[in-house]
C-alpha cells in the first residue's frame, strides 16, 4: 500500500512540473484556448441552432446570400446559414476524432505493451502485422476500408481506428521498451509483483510522454482525415453538416460566391493549428531534454 | 553496402505479399457478386455460375488471393466493371501522371524546406526565424484541398495565370503541385530547423569554430551533414501523407491520375480497378521506403558500418 501511495506522488509531481513548463509557453496556451473554444462552440451549437430548421433546411428564398449582419458566413445553394453549419460541422469532426482517438489508443496500448513487455516471438508477430498496415499509407487504406464497408459514420470510425492503431501500438512498444529495463522495473519484478500490475503501474505512467504528445497530434490527423475523406464523398454524408462535404459543395460555386469555401476551411485550419500548437508545447514541456 | 541493399530487397517480399493480401482481404468485404457485376442484370444464371467458376469465385479466400497474385506478377489485375478493360492497362496509363504530381511536390518541398530551415536555425529568433516558422505551423495545419480551392481561386480564376485544372503541359502542373508540397515543405522545414539547433550546439561545431572556420563553411561543411539524417526521416515518413495528399490533390484539380480514378471507381463500385490503384500505391510507398532507407544508409555512416 505504502510503494503505491508514493508511485502516485512522484507521478503527480512529475506532470505537474510539465503544467507549468506547458503554462509558461505561449503558442501551447493559445492552442489550448482555441482549442476549448471549438470545444464549447461543438458542445453549444444545439442550444443556439436548431438542427431542423435551422441547420439542414433548405430554404430557396435565401440562396447563395454573401455574408451578412443576418448571416454572418451567408448562405450555401440551398439557402443554409453557413455560419450555423460551420458550427455545427465541428460536432461531427470532434466526436469521431475522440472516439476513434479513444479506441485506437486503447487497442495501440495493449498491443504495444505486449509487444514491449514481452519481447521475443509476441513482440515480432505483432509488429509485424502493424508493419503490414503501416506499409499503406493511412489515408489509403481508409480509403479502401471505406471503399470496401461502404459510407456511414460508425464505418468512417471503423476505418480511421484501423488506420490509427499500428502508429499508437509503435509509440507504446517504444516507451515501454525504454522503461523496460529501468531498475525500478527490475525491482518490481524481483519483488514478485503481477506482469499487469507492473505494465499499468510503472511502465505505462513512466512512458506516458510520448504517448500524449502522439495522442494530440493524432486527434489533429484523424480531423483531417475526416475532412479529406468527407471532400471526396467517402466521409460524413449530405444533409449533415461537416467540414470537409461542406467545402465539396462549395467548389462548385467557387468563381462567383468564393465566400462559400472560405469558411469550412478556416475551420479545420484553425482546429488543426490549435491541436498542432498544444501538441508542440505538450512536447518541450514533457520532455524538457528535447528544447 | 550491397549485403544492406540485398538485405533490404529481400524484406521488401514478404511486406508486399502482406499489404496485396489485406488489401485483397479488405476488398472482398465489398457487397455484390463479381460475376453479376462484370454480366450485367440481364445475364442468366447459368452464364453468372459458369463466370463464377471460371473466375474461381467458388474458391476460398486463399485461393482466390494466390490467383490474383499469380496473375499480378505477369500483369494482370483484373477486368474492369465498368468499362470492361484491362484494369491494368488503365493503371498503367495513369500511373505517371500521379508520378510526375508527386515527384515534382516531393522536389519543390524539398528544395524550398532545406535552405528556409537551415536560415532559420542559423538565425534563431530573427524575424525571418519567427516568419518561416509561422508559416510552416500554417502549412502544417491547412487541409491540402482547401490550399488547392484557394490556389486556384487565386491564381487560375482571379488571376488568369494557371489553368483551373487537368493536365496539360508545365503550366497546369503549377497550382497542384504548389498545393501538395506545402504541406510536406512546412513539416520538412521544421524537422530541418530543429535537428540543425541541436547540430550546431554539439561539441564538434565548437571545436570546428575555434578552429577558426568562417560561420557559412562551419554550417555547409560539418553541421549540415548531420542535422539532415532526421531530416530524411521525416522525407521518409512524409512520402505516405504525399500519397493520401496526392488523392486529394488529383481531385481537386481533375488530375489525370490513379487518386482521381480510384475515386471514381470507387463511386462506380468498380472494385477491381479501386484494388489495384491502391495496390499500385501500395507497392510504390513500399519501394520508396525502401529507396528512403538505402539512402540513410549511404548519409549515416552508423548504419553503414553495420553492413561493412
Amino acid at each position: 500500500m505504502a510503494k503505491n501511495t508514493e508511485k502516485v506522488q512522484k507521478s503527480k509531481g512529475q506532470f505537474a512540473e510539465a503544467w507549468v513548463r506547458l503554462r509558461r509557453n505561449k503558442g501551447a496556451m493559445i492552442g489550448l484556448s482555441i482549442f476549448l473554444l471549438i470545444v464549447m462552440i461543438a458542445l453549444l451549437s444545439p442550444v443556439f441552432f436548431d438542427y431542423e430548421t435551422e441547420v439542414i433546411k433548405q430554404d430557396y428564398g435565401s440562396v447563395k446570400l454573401a455574408p451578412s449582419s443576418d448571416h454572418w458566413f451567408g448562405t450555401d445553394e440551398f439557402g443554409r446559414d453557413i455560419f450555423a453549419r460551420v458550427c455545427w460541422g465541428s460536432r461531427a469532426s470532434l466526436a469521431i476524432a475522440a472516439i476513434v482517438t479513444i479506441i485506437a489508443l486503447s487497442i495501440g496500448a495493449v498491443l504495444g505493451s505486449l509487444a514491449g513487455y514481452y519481447g521475443g516471438k509476441v513482440d515480432m508477430i505483432i509488429m509485424r502485422i502493424m508493419d503490414i498496415f503501416m506499409a499503406i499509407p493511412g489515408m489509403l487504406l481508409a480509403i479502401c476500408i471505406v471503399a470496401a464497408l461502404g459510407t456511414g459514420t460508425e464505418k468512417l470510425v471503423i476505418a480511421m481506428t484501423i488506420s490509427s492503431v499500428p502508429s499508437f501500438s509503435r509509440i507504446v512498444r517504444g516507451a515501454v521498451l525504454t522503461v523496460r529495463n529501468s531498475e525500478y522495473v527490475r525491482a518490481a519484478t524481483a519483488i514478485g509483483a503481477k506482469d499487469r500490475h507492473i505494465i499499468f503501474s510503472h511502465v505505462l505512467p513512466n512512458g506516458l510522454a510520448p504517448i500524449i504528445v502522439q495522442t494530440t497530434l493524432r486527434f489533429a490527423t484523424v480531423i483531417l482525415s475526416i475532412a479529406g475523406l468527407s471532400f471526396i464523398g467517402l466521409g460524413i454524408q449530405p444533409p449533415q453538416p461537416e467540414w470537409g462535404s461542406m467545402l465539396a459543395n462549395a467548389r462548385s460555386f467557387i468563381r462567383d460566391y468564393s465566400y462559400m469555401c472560405a469558411f469550412p476551411g478556416l475551420a479545420i485550419m484553425i482546429t488543426i493549428l490549435s491541436l498542432n500548437l498544444l501538441g508542440d508545447g505538450l512536447r518541450d514541456a514533457l520532455d524538457p531534454r528535447l528544447k | 553496402m550491397i549485403k544492406f541493399i540485398i538485405k533490404r530487397l529481400l524484406a521488401l517480399i514478404p511486406v508486399i505479399i502482406g499489404v496485396t493480401f489485406l488489401v485483397y482481404f479488405i476488398m472482398s468485404l465489398a457487397p455484390g457478386d463479381p460475376a453479376l457485376l462484370l454480366l450485367g442484370e440481364d445475364a442468366t444464371p447459368e452464364q453468372i455460375a459458369d463466370l463464377r467458376e471460371e473466375m474461381g469465385l467458388d474458391q476460398p479466400l486463399i485461393v482466390q488471393y494466390g490467383r490474383y497474385m499469380f496473375k499480378l506478377v505477369t500483369g494482370d489485375m483484373g477486368t474492369s466493371y465498368k468499362t470492361k478493360n484491362a484494369v491494368a492497362k488503365e493503371v498503367f496509363s495513369r500511373f505517371p501522371n500521379t508520378l510526375i504530381l508527386a515527384g515534382f511536390s516531393t522536389l519543390v518541398s524539398i528544395v524550398l524546406a532545406l535552405p528556409l530551415g537551415v536560415f532559420a536555425a542559423v538565425k534563431q529568433n530573427s524575424l525571418f526565424d519567427t516568419v518561416s516558422m509561422v508559416v510552416a505551423l500554417l502549412g502544417v495545419s491547412i487541409p491540402i484541398f482547401w490550399f488547392g480551392l484557394l490556389l486556384i481561386l487565386l491564381f487560375a480564376l482571379k488571376l488568369g495565370w494557371f489553368p483551373v485544372s487537368g493536365f496539360d503541359g508545365f503550366k497546369s502542373l503549377v497550382l497542384p503541385g504548389l498545393a501538395l508540397a506545402f504541406q510536406h515543405m512546412a513539416a520538412i522545414a521544421r524537422t530541418t530547423r530543429s535537428s540543425m539547433l541541436e547540430t550546431i550546439r554539439q561539441d564538434y561545431i565548437r571545436t570546428v569554430r575555434a578552429k577558426g572556420l568562417p560561420e557559412n563553411k562551419v554550417i555547409t561543411r560539418h553541421a549540415l551533414k548531420n542535422a539532415l539524417i532526421p531530416t530524411i526521416t521525416v522525407i521518409g515518413l512524409q512520402i505516405g501523407g504525399m500519397m493520401g495528399g496526392s488523392v486529394l490533390t488529383e481531385s481537386v484539380f481533375a488530375w489525370p491520375g490513379i487518386g482521381r480514378l480510384m475515386i471514381s471507381s470507387i463511386s462506380g463500385r468498380d472494385t477491381p480497378m479501386v484494388l489495384g490503384c491502391i495496390l499500385m500505391f501500395s507497392i510504390t510507398f513500399s519501394i520508396i521506403n525502401l529507396i528512403v532507407d538505402i539512402v540513410y544508409g549511404f548519409v549515416d555512416p552508423r548504419i553503414k558500418a553495420q553492413y561493412k
